[in-house]
């Protein structure tokens, strides 16, 4: 971690298919200009393993579809001053939830056991347990700031964060809705 | 179901009377609705489940104003104008309460507004930018919809129907067919066709594909169309009830 | 028929019941004959027979004496020497004894004390009938006065004065909404309408409420009246009995009394020789609570799915089949005949100023007596319950009571000496409503007390508006997680606020009304829900920027 007065940031992605992470990539040469005033101190696309304490920003892409995610939603909520729910995912559960309406049983069998040729079988370990339901995120930990879009543009993640930036709150609703 | 039109003997005169709509004075026609005034004057009340050339419904609740002297909030589309009223179409509390209804309406079935095909031409994805929806604080209910593609031209996926009786009243009363109604009481209410057949096999279903054209959200939708495909076309209405002298 | 003509039948009824020596009455109401109050009749009926006495003692099916917890209800009257005794929880062992007793001493281990409050304090004008009258014989209604209020008004009021005498009387509609009868009554009178119907809503749905039903079995001919007055009032020519399905005893009384009354000429084509004809068919709810809501009754009479429509047009204007439409509550057409018959300046001196007459309560709960009563309006909380009630059972301590089912609220122990009117109750945040009384005492938790009502609603809410149909959906789930100790404080701002909502933005009475159990319980028993909150507020908050 530099010891500059830059804004640290964080990301992760819980339940989601990183597609969020992919549109924050699509800032391109903004990256560089982002890379001036922000540190990201943890991220899927930063090589640090563990997320430091007192993060000025932290940037959630994905539901909370496991134990794991709920932890690291809950980390994030401790560790982060200001917590972004990023994308549809994150913001209503988006397709993760779509397995909602089905018998937990039901899901584990049709990932790991029918659609499976090579030893069928239930998971008992290293994979973290699913949760009863899909829930986003404001509903397992307090979130400051919701941007919908299934993925938010680059446009829209750079508005969010230039307003932040610059001392404002940003309105997503006004360039982004759910599904954009 | 629709209350039958007004007794023929009813006065043909109409008076005209004076009111207030946002501090914006207004004559209007007694007769008028106070959502229609509004309209005239543009003046935005958020709406769902009418439908200019439909019967009046007065379930979605998303147009419900503050008239002055009135300790009850009323529906726009279901209260005539009066004489002298003040209306306020856009305080704090209405925006909190429409908002709260679009909750209530997104935690209800479940909208994946990402995989639908009416993805970008939705009422209900307007409204909630219209309304500043941005988030749903109740839970989501999770309960298990049936989607039914047995129709040769269209489906009906009611994980995404939001109960606003659309496709009812324009089958009833403008393609005079009836094929869909509503089943089941409360949060348990389901649109259906004939009696609870699927569409494919229905009877008195002609096939016209007004109910689609006329349904806000993907619920009923055209077959063979992919995520944010569907584009619906109510326009035909306003002409058809127009040409059949608004009966 | 004229009024000789009906004095006539009432002498003669008044002749045959004199000549009995002893009369034992059998109470005949639903509640009764759950616990086999029809055999111990048949028994009592054989016994009398198979010892020749037919001629001395008359025994008589009559409809609901009030103290149902205590049924099945035999009264034994001796009009010679005066005597009455009330017999309670008798069972078909019980009736040789019971015999033998008519001409001796009382079975004193049956008998019910008659002069305890539960009887004395109360007051009754549309009970006056009930538990005296056999409900299936017009005879017997007519003995009692009955139908002369209405061959009165015929031959000798004008529509306009039979008007009056309801609009004098300060009646209010006991449905639950508390609209003055008069102001209704005369919007339907004024309109030009050729077609106007009346409409009796005998459609009780309250959890725990009992009182329409003991009306229409123990003394239907007073609905009839009541309707059949209200129409000649109106200018209407047909009525409907809109009643739930439920309520099988109460139909098939109905269904008597209507045959019984037309083959008497008191319904049917030119009334007691008037130009006045009412007509009147009973149509049976198939079990939606919000069809006790005018417009979804209307449509539910229509064929049409039960579920309301935005008034106005309220009914009185445009009601069934789009023409003006008087409905009323049983309870409210009860009180009509007896308005009419004494005047209703009478009625007016009855009660407070703003609330007047009686009112006919279901007492349920925690309370030593549970079954129907009827007090003067103004009498408070009190007073019902520990004097007529009897108190809380078992040495507990009383919590709060419920009224109005479930639109109405819980009062607690502060509120119990406020009379009961319809104006004091609302502004204690609960209503009159249809006259469900539900006593809870300190076992009982009001979370759980919200949720069930919650759960009604939920359950009962007909889908057509968003606020009551996922409103209540969401409240009640709300409710459950406070209940299971699962909520934080953000769950209850949330309820609370869903709470503003289904009340504001609801279509009909149901959602508007659906909150109040729980915006009642909140007022008075808030530490309640709070203590039953996570304090841990880490966990499952909402947003709160």
């Amino acid at each position: 971690m530099s010891a500059s007065t830059k804004i640290t940031m964080a990301t992760a992605w819980l339940d989601g298919c990183s597609g969020c992470h992919m549109s924050f990539l699509d800032l391109d040469e903004r990256l560089i200009t982002l890379a001036e005033k922000v540190d990201i101190v943890y991220s899927p696309i930063v090589d640090t393993k563990e997320l430091p304490e007192g993060v000025d920003v932290g940037i959630l892409e994905g539901a909370v579809s496991n134990e794991e995610d709920l932890e690291k939603a809950k980390l994030f909520r401790s560790r982060c001053k200001y917590l972004i729910s990023l994308g549809d995912c994150a913001v209503t559960g988006n397709v993760p939830t779509m397995r909602n309406t089905f018998d937990l049983d039901e899901v584990y069998d049709r990932a790991f056991v029918e659609n499976v040729q090579c030893q069928p079988q239930r998971p008992t370990e290293e994979v973290p347990p699913l949760l009863e339901t899909v829930r986003p995120i404001h509903h397992v930990v307090p979130v400051d700031l919701v941007v919908q879009g299934c993925p938010p543009s680059a446009d829209t993640i750079w508005y969010v964060l230039t307003e932040l930036m610059a001392g404002r709150t940003p309105c997503p609703t006004e360039v982004t809705r759910f599904g954009a | 179901m629709p209350r039958y039109p007004a007794p023929p003997n009813a006065p043909a005169k109409v008076r005209v009377v004076t009111l207030r709509i946002d501090g914006q004075d207004i004559g209007a026609r007694e007769d008028e609705s106070v959502l229609d005034v509004a309209a005239e004057h543009d003046i935005r009340i958020p709406t769902l489940c009418y439908l200019d050339g439909l019967s009046t419904w007065g379930g979605c609740r998303m147009c419900m104003v503050e008239i002055a002297g009135s300790p009850k909030l009323l529906p726009a589309c279901s209260t005539q104008v009066a004489e002298g009223m003040e209306i306020t179409t856009n305080s704090d509390k209405l925006k909190n309460y429409r908002r709260m209804i679009l909750e209530l309406l997104f935690a209800e079935r479940n909208h994946v507004c990402s995989v639908c095909v009416s993805n970008g031409h939705c009422d209900l994805q307007d409204l909630a930018v219209e309304c500043g929806m941005d988030f749903v604080r109740v839970p989501y209910r999770n309960a298990p919809y049936e989607i039914d593609s047995s129709h040769d031209l269209f489906r009906v996926d009611h994980n995404r129907c939001v109960l606003c009786t659309r496709c009812v009243r324009v089958c009833d009363e403008i393609e005079g067919a009836h094929t869909w109604d509503i089943m089941g009481r409360g949060v348990e209410c389901q649109v259906i066709t004939d009696l609870n057949t699927p569409w494919g096999e229905s009877d008195s279903c002609t096939g016209c594909g007004k109910c689609v054209q006329v349904c806000p959200t993907g619920a009923l939708v055209k077959k063979g169309t992919a995520a944010g495909e569907m584009e619906k076309r109510d326009d035909f209405l306003p002409y058809l009830t127009q040409m059949r002298g608004n009966r | 028929m004229s009024l000789e003509e009906l004095q006539k039948i009432a002498a003669a009824a008044k002749v045959k019941a004199e000549s009995y020596e002893h009369h034992v009455h059998v109470c005949m109401a639903a509640s009764c004959q759950s616990c086999g109050a029809a055999d111990i009749k048949t028994q009592l009926t054989e016994t009398v027979k198979e010892n020749g006495a037919e001629a001395d003692i008359w025994v008589k099916g009559v409809g609901c004496m009030g103290l149902c917890s205590a049924g099945p209800l035999v009264r034994v009257e001796s009009p010679a020497d005066e005597s009455e005794y009330l017999y309670q929880k008798v069972g078909t062992e019980d009736v040789s004894e019971l015999y033998a007793s008519i001409d001796g001493n009382p079975v004193e281990r049956m008998r019910c004390q008659t002069e305890i409050p539960f009887f004395a304090r109360q007051q009754k004008i549309v009970l006056e009938n009930s538990g005296r009258i056999d409900p299936e014989q017009i005879d017997d209604y007519i003995a009692e006065g009955g139908y002369t209020s209405l061959v009165r008004a015929l031959t000798g009021m004008s529509p306009q004065e039979v008007l009056r005498e309801v609009s004098d009387s300060g009646l209010r509609g006991r449905g639950g909404g508390g609209y003055p009868a008069g102001l209704k009554w005369a919007t339907v009178a004024r309109s030009p309408a050729p077609v106007k119907y009346v409409i009796c809503n005998a459609d009780e749905g309250d959890p725990g409420a009992f009182m329409d039903r003991a009306v229409l079995e123990s003394d239907p001919h007073r609905i009839l009246e009541g309707m059949a007055l209200a129409a000649y009032a109106v200018g209407a020519e047909y009525g409907y009995i809109y009643i739930r399905a439920e309520y099988p005893l109460a139909v098939e009384r109905l269904k008597k009394a209507i045959r019984q009354a037309t083959r008497h000429g008191f319904l049917g084509r030119q009334i007691c020789e008037t130009p006045f004809s009412f007509e009147i068919e009973i149509r049976l709810g198939a079990g939606a609570f919000v069809c006790g809501e005018e417009t979804a009754l209307i449509s539910s009479i229509e064929g049409q799915r039960g579920q309301p429509s935005p008034r106005p047009p309220y009914p009185a204007d445009e009601g069934l089949w789009d023409c003006p439409t008087l409905i009323n509550n049983v309870e409210t057409l009860a009180n009509v005949p007896a308005i009419v018959r004494e005047g209703g300046e009478w009625f007016q001196s009855i009660g407070t100023e703003k609330s007047t007459g009686t009112k006919v309560f279901a007492l349920a709960g925690r309370i030593a007596h549970t079954g129907l009563i009827e007090v003067p309006m103004g009498i408070t909380l009190r007073e019902i319950i520990e004097e007529i009630g009897g108190g809380i059972p078992e040495g507990r301590k009383f919590k709060a009571v419920q009224t109005g089912g479930p639109s109405g609220g819980c009062l607690p122990e502060e509120n119990l000496d406020m009379p009961v009117e319809y104006d004091t109750l609302r502004a204690a945040g609960s209503i009159m409503g249809s006259g469900g009384m539900i006593v809870m005492d300190e076992t009982s938790s009001m979370v759980d007390v919200a949720r069930y009502f919650m759960d009604f609603c939920m359950t009962e809410s007909c889908g057509k508006c968003v606020p009551c149909r996922a409103g209540t959906f969401q409240m009640h789930g709300l409710l459950t997680k406070i209940a299971r100790g699962e909520a934080t404080a953000a769950d209850l701002q949330l309820l609370e606020e869903l709470c503003d909502v289904v009340r504001d933005t609801s279509l009909c009475g149901l959602g508007q009304t659906a909150p109040n159990p729980v915006v009642s319980t909140l007022r008075y028993f808030r530490h309640e829900y709070e203590e039953k909150l996570k304090t841990d507020s880490t966990d499952l908050e909402i947003v709160a920027s």
